[in-house]
């Protein structure tokens, strides 16, 4: 039951975000208004990276800012999650900006869900988006994005492991998603079956 | 519910990476302070009783003030207000008040160790804001955060902190904070206010107040606190402002950048010259605000939150 399979490498990973700004522009009427906010730790690069392919693409010029969410967490003080805490950088005023809000994997939506809230304690934005590399469904939450690199099918108890080179240098040097079914995740999901 | 029981009792058993990592999460809640709604959900529905049995208003206010931003609720109970005026001991109160479930107790109280016997009584995260002459945990990693934030880092950094070094907690905490993160501590007073083998707390220890300024990055100053004194340990005001006390001359011994500080409240003209109080060096009211964040990652780790992760 355990191993890991490949879903994406770094050509696809590219790939996507390319589209993902492509269709950013589309939808945004030239991409007029709108900030990126990455969402701490691998939304950061993602939206970086967005913003670079606006850049070369559309010669457009978008801020980019960082959303740490540990203080809106619903379970930041569940046994077992620690979350590290980071800081919060928006170089610019949300109020009434088009906001995309950048993450790597979409799953139960509670990331998302605090998202949202930090975001709207910072202003009040006229229009909030978001763009996924990876959804992989299983929502526990009614939230659903505006953009998304891949749509994967998956299990419960399986993980969706991203790794990019701006935040996982030691672990590997080139984008990677990996689908991943570790023995001690079927063992929790089979204990709360039970 | 499965408790994990965090306090902070005092900063001399905490290793340095642990101290390191309060001072993360407390620069992370910076951005907060500055936003229209200074608040966040993390502590919501959690009560933090503020249990001041020793006059105290910066504190108090600063930790409620804490407990706020993070949504918690707060009690405040007092010494001349509560039953302990009516003879309730210690442990009687904090039962009555554990009767009601708080999820922390900040403790501030005139003997030292009381915050460690409520940690043995009741059920709650228990947060020591200054028990007698023993430790002002709060104020330690404030003074390594404003230390931290101006310098870069507290490594090798020259402090001096002068003053009555016998009766301040404030000066055990920040020596033990200070010479944990690898800055050279100088304690300096008169010798009737220097404790005799202060050095084993891992600093330096003098009478010469020049010296201990000489080419100093940090200048500490004590308040003088006369309600601590059973004795008389220097002759008048006017000599000990004379000999322990900064002003212009005395700082000029200093590093240019040097950074003068003080726990507050100042008795200007005693121990600090109005003048140097509200010069260009002086960061004194920075201490105050970062007194704010620091407290909150305390209340954020004791309730059972994670580190910092920059």
């Amino acid at each position: 039951m355990s191993g890991a399979r490949c879903v994406m490498d770094a050509a696809d990973v590219r790939r996507a975000v390319r589209r993902i700004a492509l269709e950013l522009v589309e939808r945004t009427r030239g991409g007029q208004g709108v900030a990126l906010v990455g969402i701490r730790t691998r939304g950061e690069p993602l939206a970086h990276r967005i913003a670079a392919e606006l850049r070369e693409v559309e010669a457009l010029e978008v801020p980019v800012g960082a959303l740490d969410i540990a203080m809106y967490r619903d379970d930041v003080f569940e046994s077992g999650s620690r979350v590290a805490v980071g800081q919060t950088h928006l170089p610019f005023d949300v109020n009434d900006r088009h906001i995309v809000l950048v993450d790597d994997v979409l799953f139960t939506g509670r990331t998302v869900r605090a998202a949202l809230d930090a975001l709207m304690d910072w202003g009040r934005p006229c229009r909030i988006q978001l763009a996924v590399l990876v959804d992989r469904g299983h929502r526990e939450l009614p939230i659903q994005p505006d953009y998304v690199g891949m749509t994967l099918s998956t299990r419960v108890d399986e993980s969706v492991r991203v790794r990019l080179a701006e935040t996982d240098a030691g672990e590997s040097d080139r984008d990677t998603v990996h689908l991943v079914s570790t023995p001690e995740r079927v063992a929790a999901a089979e204990r709360r079956r039970t | 519910m499965t408790t994990r029981r965090r306090h902070l009792l005092e900063l001399a058993s905490l290793e340095a990476g642990e101290i390191t990592e309060l001072l993360d999460v407390a620069e992370s809640f910076q951005d907060i302070t500055h936003r229209r709604i200074k608040k966040v959900p993390a502590l919501r529905g959690m009560t933090v009783v503020l249990l001041f049995l020793e006059a105290s208003t910066r504190t108090r206010t600063s930790f409620e003030l804490a407990a706020k931003r993070l949504s918690a609720d707060t009690l405040s109970v007092s010494g001349g207000t509560s039953s302990v005026v009516k003879g309730e001991t210690l442990v009687d109160t904090a039962r009555n008040l554990a009767a009601m479930s708080p999820d922390i107790v900040v403790l501030r109280h005139k003997h030292s160790g009381s915050p460690h016997l409520l940690a043995r009584s009741i059920d709650a995260s228990i947060v020591n804001a200054g028990d007698g002459g023993h430790e002002h945990p709060t104020q330690g990693l404030l003074d390594a955060l404003t230390i931290r934030r101006h310098k870069g880092r507290i490594e090798g950094q020259r402090v001096a902190i002068i003053g009555d070094i016998a009766h301040s907690r404030v000066a055990r905490s920040n020596i033990a904070a200070l010479s944990k993160l690898g800055a050279e501590v100088t304690v300096c007073g008169p010798p009737t206010m220097l404790p005799h083998g202060v050095e084993a707390l891992g600093c330096r220890a003098t009478s010469d107040r020049d010296a201990a300024i000489r080419g100093a990055d940090v200048v500490m100053m004590l308040r003088i606190q006369k309600e601590r004194m059973t004795e008389e340990l220097f002759p008048s005001d006017r000599e000990y402002a004379l000999r322990f006390g900064l002003d212009r001359a005395a700082l000029g011994l200093a590093k240019p950048d040097v950074l003068v500080m003080h726990p507050g409240p100042i008795n200007r003209g005693v121990e600090l010259a109005p003048d140097v109080a509200d010069g260009p060096e002086s960061v004194i009211l920075e201490q105050v605000a970062n007194g704010i964040i620091v407290r909150m990652a305390v209340l954020y780790h004791c309730a059972g939150g994670a580190g910092g992760d920059t």
